[in-house]
């Protein structure tokens, strides 16, 4: 195995001078860029200049607005407008105005536009009807003047007890009773995750602009231009020219602006097609909070059996997702969280038997993880709890059973190549000095303990009213779409000479923040043998690029890359073959000139030996695995139960870095809303309304609340991306919880099984271990 | 409706507005400087951070009445000094060749506390950095590379 770690700060990593990715000397500016390109579209972010959606001028757009349903579950008798307003002033869109298909397309299209009359309210946030006015004093004053009348059906709010299955998988391989006899230990624990937020800053926006050919132009802040497209085409019954869909500059998705992008285009599609003007939505924070989707909440139960030494013998795993109202992307998720559920770990009897159903909530649907996040922190948690009965350093454990090349995955994959799951974690654990941070917490514990005193609060044992703790977790995650999603999909990715000798990348991968106008001229211009300022990206506009997927799964620059790569590699072949193999660089302005333009469309090909049957759950669930591990050190305030996260090492293997500052930048970014995600981010419920709904409320971390990390980038090339990258995004977000949640364990001696890891859940847990009744 | 006269980014403004108008809105849509982003309306994110006589402040929550005869600077107006267009002062520069900006929307407000906390003489001190850009939240970058930018302009290593 190829394993190349790249210590931090990273210097420019040597580059051998065939390297596809070589960064040229003087593309550069000073030596904090460390020889890579600033991010492209900065300065226009930085002056103020860059275009988000609601920055964009149509002149004469009205304002557009949703009228929501109030209730978790009702048939929807009547729409009535109030006779006493005047409503020939505005327009009012309800599913009876709908030219296409009354749904908003997805997995399983169950999700109307809007819910028609005679039709059942499945959540409260629920979209009934829509409305326009010239400006939003109008729509404040008339939207409380569209009534609903409705009669309430029974809710149901567990996703244990529904009887409607979105998706269910099972997974096995061994002999499950066979593992459990010959284990030594068997130890069986249940986990609870809730819903977690995007919170791009963002908010939800999109504008439509009605055009002459009876088609619509919608202008907006996604991830996925080409599902937005089907979506109106669908819904508004368009031909493929008359639906375009233009990204707007975009401020952050973190996967919430995968599906949801496509409710509000044709929201406002169907507004404007109605008052024949342009029509903008932006959402505000509250609306954004209250009727958007949110990462699913999820329960998760496993029996495991060890042998004395740590060796897994037999896993057993129960999950159940709540998928909200509609289906969404719920079966993908829960299949990712499937099939990472057993953690990066090699054993040999395993079942994993997963489902998701339908509940009264509004739709969860994709965040940063998509499934992984939830399943990683019940086994990595479970993991620890192991490692502390067996008596064995939570290192050791990891060491003992984390994957090598050769090993096979619970659904029968052979890992072949690019497996560094023991390099990620041999660095995290040694720059973190992890077992002497351990030993001296494992000190300072059993010294609190003996004191016997109790001078302040009751929870504690001895003068000291802060206990710190380290953590440890690891993780995988599987690189690009599930299963055959990708040979499905057959991307197409673009790269052409124009006849004025301009190099252009044309791709419906959109940049929201990860850095994909960035690095892509950088592969390209590699392949070219010309400096990243020369390549153009085009822009995001299905009028202009093909599909090349949606910008989601760490996809983009693996995939959509890598045909980039492969697209750059035959570009360069046809124009050098037309002078005499003369260097590109050297001649591409003359074979523009005299031949005119030179376009390439590269489709997807599979990659070779990656087998996986959809049916049977059987093969390779990924073309290759990314592998994080994470060190947190925590301070737990006896007294209160908070928890300050101190400092973070992070490793992780891309499979190759393009570009290190960005890369960095996502390993960071994810770390710190996994720590969010472990200690602060929490809905509360009432009636299948979300409570705190408002920025006020849905806590994210400040830059207090963010500890000090270091990272450190692991590569481990995957040999069938033409770059070996491995993606990025979502790596991070699987293993910061759990090892938050170890060392808050490490510092107070309880496990919190369910997250946030709030105040009040340490401090329950605390409580309920000093065996204290009567604390308030 | 009231005429209200403030300076932004150095040139005079005068608008014509109910005295209960956000100062984001005004700065948004009668004056066309879009750079300033709202993203809660209630004070929360500091995305729509601008300075109010150099005292940073949530746009959303001012009034345009409070700002009559004031001072106001937006992400527009950091470079002014470098008038060519694109040109950025050193604390864009930092945030820049640090990767302190990712999608970009907290990045004007991020900005503007930051300009303020180095302008009230704040130094590289990074907790004292994180205290003074808390009133911001980023969902991107995890903080790290902005505390190092904003860190990197005060100890003066970007001249």
């Amino acid at each position: 195995m190829t394993t190349r770690t790249l210590p931090p700060p990273v210097v420019a990593p040597e580059r051998s001078a065939a390297d596809a990715l070589i960064v040229a000397p003087g593309s550069t500016t000073r030596g904090r860029t460390r020889g890579y390109p600033l991010r492209r579209e900065g300065p226009s972010k930085l002056t103020g200049a860059a275009k988000y959606t609601d920055d964009l001028v149509f002149p004469g757009a009205w304002y557009g607005a949703t009228i929501r349903s109030t209730e978790p579950r009702a048939r929807l008798v009547a729409i009535e407008l109030d006779p006493e307003v005047d409503w020939s002033t505005v327009v009012v869109v309800t599913a009876a105005d709908i030219p296409g298909e009354n749904l908003v397309s997805a997995i399983k299209e169950d999700q109307p536009v809007l819910v028609p009359v005679g039709g059942e309210i499945r959540h409260h946030a629920e979209p009934v009807a829509l409305l326009a006015a010239a400006d939003r004093e109008t729509i404040r004053r008339l939207r409380s003047r569209i009534r609903l009348v409705t009669e309430p059906l029974p809710p149901v709010f567990d996703p244990e007890r529904s009887d409607h299955v979105f998706a269910q998988y099972e997974i096995a391989s061994g002999d499950l009773d066979a593992g459990f006899a010959g284990a030594d230990v068997v130890i069986e624990g249940e986990y609870r995750v809730g819903h977690q937020e995007q919170l791009y800053i963002e908010n939800q926006a999109m504008i439509a602009v009605p055009g002459e050919d009876g088609g619509i132009a919608v202008h907006g802040s996604l991830q996925c231009p080409y599902y937005v497209h089907r979506a109106l085409r669908k819904a508004l019954g368009m031909s493929a020219s008359q639906a375009r869909v233009v990204q707007a500059e975009t401020g952050g998705g973190f996967g919430g602006k995968e599906e949801y992008p496509s409710v509000l285009a044709i929201h406002a599609a169907l507004l404007a097609r109605k008052c024949g003007r342009p029509v903008r939505m932006i959402y505000e924070r509250h609306e954004d909070l209250t009727a958007t989707t949110k990462r699913h909440p999820a329960v998760i139960r496993h029996r495991t059996g060890v042998k004395a030494d740590g060796t897994l013998v037999a896993e057993d795993v129960e999950i159940v997702m709540d998928g909200g109202a509609y289906c969404t992307l719920t079966p993908v998720v829960l299949s990712r969280g499937a099939l990472h559920s057993g953690g990066p770990y090699r054993c040999p009897n395993v079942r994993i038997r997963a489902r998701a159903t339908r509940t009264n909530t509004p739709p969860n649907g994709a965040m940063r993880g998509f499934g992984a996040p939830q399943v990683e922190f019940a086994v990595e948690t479970q993991l620890n709890r192991i490692a502390e009965r067996l008596g064995i350093s939570p290192a050791a454990i990891r060491r003992r059973n984390a994957y090598e090349p050769g090993d096979t995955t619970p659904t029968g994959g052979v890992l072949r190549e690019s497996v560094a799951a023991q390099e990620v974690l041999r660095r995290a654990v040694e720059a973190a000095e992890f077992e002497r941070v351990r030993a001296v917490t494992a000190q300072a514990a059993a010294e609190r303990g003996g004191s016997g005193e109790v001078p302040a609060g009751r929870l504690r044992s001895g003068p000291a009213r802060t206990a710190s703790g380290i953590g440890l977790a690891l993780g995988w995650h599987g690189a690009g779409f599930t299963g055959s999603g990708e040979v499905h999909i057959g991307s197409v990715a673009s790269v052409e000479l124009t006849d004025d000798a301009r190099i252009r990348v044309l791709i419906a991968s959109t940049e929201m923040g990860q850095g994909t106008s960035t690095i892509f001229p950088m592969m390209v211009a590699g392949e070219l043998g010309l400096l990243p300022d020369a390549i153009e990206m085009a822009p995001v506009d299905t009028a202009e690029v093909l599909d090349s997927g949606p910008t989601v799964a760490s996809r983009t620059a693996m995939v959509v890359g890598g045909l980039c790569i492969e697209a750059a590699r035959r570009l360069r072949a046809e124009v050098e073959a037309r002078h005499d193999g003369r260097p590109f660089a050297e001649v591409y302005r003359e074979d523009a000139a005299g031949h005119g333009r030179t376009r390439i469309d590269q489709r997807f090909e599979p990659y070779p030996g990656i087998d996986f049957d959809d049916a049977t759950y059987r093969g390779d669930a990924y073309p290759a695995f990314g592998w994080a591990a994470c060190v947190a050190t925590v301070d737990v305030d006896l007294d209160t139960g908070e928890v300050a996260v101190r400092d973070v090492v992070a490793a992780d293997d891309v499979g190759r870095v393009i570009h290190p500052i960005l890369c960095e930048g996502q390993v960071e970014g994810g770390t710190l809303q996994a720590i969010g995600y472990a200690t602060l981010e929490e809905i509360k419920t009432e009636n299948g309304r979300y409570l705190n709904d408002r920025l006020a409320t849905y806590i994210i971390p400040t830059a207090l609340d963010a500890p000090t990390m270091t990272t450190i980038l692991v590569e481990a090339p995957f040999s069938s991306a033409p770059h070996g990258a491995k993606g990025v995004g979502e790596l991070p977000m699987d293993v910061g919880a759990p090892a938050v949640v170890a060392a808050i364990h490490d510092a107070t001696g309880v496990w919190v099984t369910e997250l946030p890891a709030t105040p009040e859940r340490i401090l329950a847990a605390l409580e309920a271990a000093a065996g204290v009744a009567d604390v308030a | 409706m009231s005429a209200v006269r403030f300076l932004v980014n150095g040139a005079p403004a005068e608008v014509e507005a109910p005295g209960m108008r956000r100062l984001l809105d005004v700065l948004r849509e009668d004056l066309g400087l879009t750079g300033t982003k709202e993203g809660c309306g209630e004070g929360e994110c500091g995305a729509c951070s601008v300075l109010l006589d150099g005292q940073v402040v949530n746009s959303c929550l001012v009034p345009i009445c409070q700002v009559d005869g004031r001072i106001v600077r937006t992400a527009e107006g950091l470079a002014l000094a470098a008038r060519e267009r694109g040109a950025l002062d050193t604390l864009q520069e930092a945030f820049l060749e640090f990767g302190a900006a990712q999608c970009g929307i907290c990045t004007p407000g991020m900005l503007m506390a930051a300009r303020a906390y180095l302008d009230a003489g704040g130094g590289p001190d990074h907790e004292a950095i994180r205290e003074g850009i808390a009133g911001n939240l980023c969902r991107c970058t995890g903080y790290q590379k902005i505390v190092e930018a904003i860190a990197a302009v005060a100890a003066g290593d970007m001249a």
